[in-house]
């Protein structure tokens, strides 16, 4: 079965600077898949190239069969995969029904109807109470989950979340888990995430990616790249891998 | 259909509504000619205000040169007018794809190139200078000696050729604001105008949740102009002459955008309510000083610009919104 | 037409640019520290005019004597102008401080209509008509005189920000504003300074503008326009850029003048700007904008 997301060898440099150094994985469909690395690994680099926010300076990026790498942001959402940002962005001056709607009208004309597909989705991520709200007025778990409200009203069949954990408290972190295993389970939603919180990775990941100064330095199952003695070096260090933990 | 254009207000501004639509509806028998003269000019500004509001109140693109857009309207139907004997409404139909041309271009160039926020309105200002001076020095709209519309006695009035009374321009200027409300109403809770808040709100998070930017910011800004175009018009044949000096001029652009900005960018009854305010406010100012034997050229710009001042200061959202608040008639928030 | 009419063009359009150049610089100082647009900066070298035009017809007072104090003038209003009404909207929407001083200048320019009158003030020096000849060219002495003044004033000011304690502080300001009040400057008294001495550069520019140029009102929001154009053009926050932009835009308007009509002038400036804004938006010399 062909992948639903494919990189091949993608690379970005920012002028002297590698970020992201050929790096190739695919994503099957259906799969929850976490890119994981030390901080200024790549990690959101790599995400704005897929999401269209930037291009790649060599390599290619397929989606759901079709090249989509150099497509501008809005173009690769209308593909169907959608994306939240590591520092929100809700829009602030819109109520947090509004901003879902938003989202519901890409794949809908009518109004009325993207409004109903926006409370089912806010009943779903539980911010049905706060609909008339201000964006601004929320709570950053709350935020995080009206971005993830709004991508999801886009209709996607990959979602990129970064960071989406980040700021949570551990009750907050598994809800939030919860509910991206349910959507997960529910429609097939293929979900792609950056995470530097761990105990979401090993609850959410069939298969994890880690990345170190923009290379691809271990794949597979969370228990065994965890375990690896590569990925072990690049967060704790040499001396650390030899002094031995594990 | 009212139920959808008024389906934020509190029944309390339903009734409010309906009284200042009455009011307004029989002004011609009430008031002198004087006051209906300062009644076109607030409408006209409510339905200028408006349009303009329409880039800014809803996409977020702030135009400081939307004079061009009324100066090529009015050249237009004007020269139309007076060289074939066109009828000021087919005129209309000529001049809205000029300025919707007009409009296009500068978006595109603005739009395509990144330029943005302050950058843009110095560049809309640059348009309407060049226009100004363009056209001061165009034979065929006579150039700075200024295009005259004939103005013969008429017994009548003449809708189709709007030549005739003050009245029937009143009647023609509350028409036209009226629909230019609805139209807002009407964009402002359709989808285009939701992606138009989106832009305006955050551009990027937008373009992330699938909304081309580019497009529609485009159409924020031909439509505006197409709405505009119709002010031009109704201002060649209400002053009957053109002069491109004063209908390209800086000051025409920033008269534009009092209305909004005082009375409330992005809300549906902030122009209106701002071209009653300041327009009101500055003719009682004109009386006053007339009464008292004073004659102040600039005295009224003054105080255009010290009504600017204080809403910049004191209600950066508007009157309207502080207002609303106060009379609890508040539109849902938005 | 000869070389020498171009030559002649040229030299005082040069001359005429290097005035234009001294404006902007207090424009350009402003928005690359301050981060404030100021769309009230015409109409603050209209009020220099004006000045200078006062004490000349009153006491008599050449303009470039009088360049000091008027200068001192503006500077003092200035301050008071960023410290009192501006701070507060370093850090509203842009289109929020756009329009503060869109309505300050806007009632700038008719309180000068009331108190002037519409009609043209000038100020009729003993060397007005004065020219001086070297070889082929015939160069205006007011003209010599004002683009001279101006070279000497720009001067001073990079010399400030350059050599000064407080022109370094001013610059670290512009480039990071958290980490210089970090380190303890203040901040708010820094941007006072600088908009003071954007002022006080504009004041210059204003008096020795009338040795050139007869004033009215409504030259206030021109010479905004003006000066943004030669901003962009030369770069925002480019000090060197605005002096480049002054020159190129006065080259331009003379040119222009010569060979189209000279009330068509100003449209090429405008040209220049819309080219500017698509193709190089951070101007001739300006940093490339995040």
């Amino acid at each position: 079965m062909t992948a639903l997301l494919s990189l091949q060898a993608v690379s970005k440099r920012f002028r002297g600077l590698v970020a992201v150094d050929r790096v190739s994985f695919d994503v099957p469909e259906g799969a929850i898949f976490a890119v994981i690395g030390p901080n200024g690994a790549g990690k959101t680099t790599l995400f704005n190239l897929i999401a269209g926010a930037t291009s790649p300076d060599g390599g290619t990026i397929t989606f759901a069969g079709n090249r989509i790498e150099g497509m501008t942001a809005d173009a690769v959402c209308r593909r169907g995969l959608a994306r939240t940002f590591q520092l929100v962005r809700p829009f602030p001056g819109l109520s947090v029904e509004d901003n879902v709607i938003v989202g519901a009208l890409q794949r809908r004309r009518d109004v009325a109807a993207a409004r109903e597909h926006a409370l089912t989705l806010l009943r779903r991520l539980d911010l049905f109470d706060k609909r008339s709200r201000l964006a601004s007025t929320l709570t950053l778990p709350d935020r995080k989950r009206l971005e993830v409200a709004r991508a999801l009203a886009t209709g996607p069949r990959l979602l990129l979340l970064d960071e989406v954990m980040a700021g949570l408290r551990p009750t907050e972190t598994d809800r939030m888990v919860a509910t991206l295993q349910a959507l997960n389970r529910e429609s097939g939603l293929t979900v792609v995430l950056i995470e530097h919180v761990m105990r979401a990775v090993m609850a959410l990941a069939s298969r994890v990616l880690v990345l170190d100064h923009g290379i691809a330095i271990a794949e597979g199952a969370p228990d065994a790249v965890v375990r690896d003695p590569a990925v072990v070096r690049s967060y704790l260090g040499q001396s650390h891998l030899e002094g031995g933990t594990s | 259909m009212i139920a959808r254009l008024s389906g934020n207000l509190s029944p309390r501004g339903l009734i409010f509504l309906a009284a200042l639509g009455a009011a307004l509806l029989i002004a011609p028998f009430v008031a002198n000619d004087y006051l209906l003269t300062v009644l076109i000019l607030i409408l006209y500004f409510a339905y200028t205000g408006q349009a303009w509001n329409i880039m800014m109140g809803f996409a977020g693109q702030l135009s400081l040169g939307h004079a061009i857009y009324v100066g090529l309207g009015a050249y237009v139907a004007a020269l139309l007018f007076t060289r074939y004997g066109i009828a000021p409404w087919i005129g209309l139909l000529a001049a809205i794809p000029v300025t919707v041309a007009c409009g296009a271009v500068i978006g595109f160039l603005a739009f395509r190139f990144g330029v943005a926020g302050v950058y843009f309105a110095i560049l809309t200002i640059a348009f309407a200078e060049f226009a100004r001076i363009g056209f001061d020095h165009l034979d065929i709209v006579n150039a700075s000696a200024g295009l005259f519309l004939p103005v013969a006695q008429y017994t009548h009035n003449d809708l189709w050729r709007l030549r005739g009374n003050p009245a029937m321009f009143y009647y023609v200027i509350l028409a036209a604001t009226v629909l230019a409300f609805i139209l807002s109403r009407v964009l402002m809770t359709s989808r285009i105008g939701y992606f138009w808040l989106a832009i305006r709100e955050d551009e990027i998070a937008a373009s992330a949740a699938g909304i081309d930017t580019f497009r529609y910011k485009m159409y924020a800004v031909m439509i505006s102009a197409a709405v505009t175009a119709f002010a031009g018009v109704f201002y060649a044949f209400f002053y009957n002459n053109l002069f491109p000096e004063q209908v390209f001029n800086i000051s025409r652009s920033i008269e534009i955008i009092l209305g909004p900005i005082i009375g409330g960018v992005g809300t549906l009854f902030g122009p209106v309510l701002g071209a009653f305010v300041l327009t009101g406010l500055a003719e009682t100012l004109n009386s006053a000083m007339l009464y008292f034997g004073i004659d102040l050229p600039g005295a009224k710009q003054v105080f255009y610009g010290v009504c600017l001042l204080l809403v910049v200061l004191a209600l950066p959202n508007g009157v309207w919104p502080w207002l609303a608040r106060r009379l609890g008639v508040a539109e849902r928030s938005r | 037409m000869s070389f020498d009419v171009y030559l002649n063009v040229a030299v005082g359009g040069i001359l005429t640019g290097l005035v234009y150049g001294l404006m902007a610089l207090g424009l350009s100082v402003v928005f690359g520290v301050v981060r404030i647009v100021n769309f009230a900066h015409g109409e603050m070298m209209t009020i220099a005019m004006y000045l200078a035009v006062v004490l000349f017809s009153q006491f008599h007072l050449d303009p470039l004597l009088m360049l000091v104090p008027i200068a001192a003038v503006l500077f003092v209003c200035g301050y008071a102008l960023q410290a009192g009404l501006i701070n507060p909207f370093i850090t509203r929407p842009e289109h929020s401080q756009f329009l503060l001083l869109v309505a300050l200048g806007l009632i700038i320019v008719n309180s000068l209509l009331i108190v002037f009158g519409p009609d043209a003030r000038s100020v009729q020096t003993s060397y007005a008509y004065d020219s001086f000849q070297i070889g082929p060219l015939i160069v205006d002495a007011s003209k010599l005189y004002a683009g001279g003044a101006a070279v000497v004033l720009a001067a001073l000011l990079f010399a400030f920000f350059r050599y000064t304690l407080t022109g370094t502080a001013i610059r670290a300001c512009a480039d990071n504003y958290t980490g210089a009040q970090v380190v303890g400057l203040d901040v708010k008294h820094l941007y006072a300074l600088t908009f003071a001495i954007g002022a006080a550069c504009v004041g210059a520019a204003g008096a020795i503008m009338t040795l050139i140029i007869d004033v009215t009102p409504m030259l206030g929001p021109t010479y905004t326009l003006l000066a943004f154009v030669i901003v962009v053009t030369g770069g925002l926050g480019s000090m060197p850029g605005a002096l480049l932009g002054g020159l190129l835009i006065g080259l331009t308007e003379a040119f222009a003048g010569l060979l189209f009509t000279p009330s068509a002038k100003s449209m090429f400036a405008f040209g220049i700007l819309v080219l500017v804004l698509l193709f190089r938006p951070q101007g001739l010399l300006g940093k490339r904008l995040a």
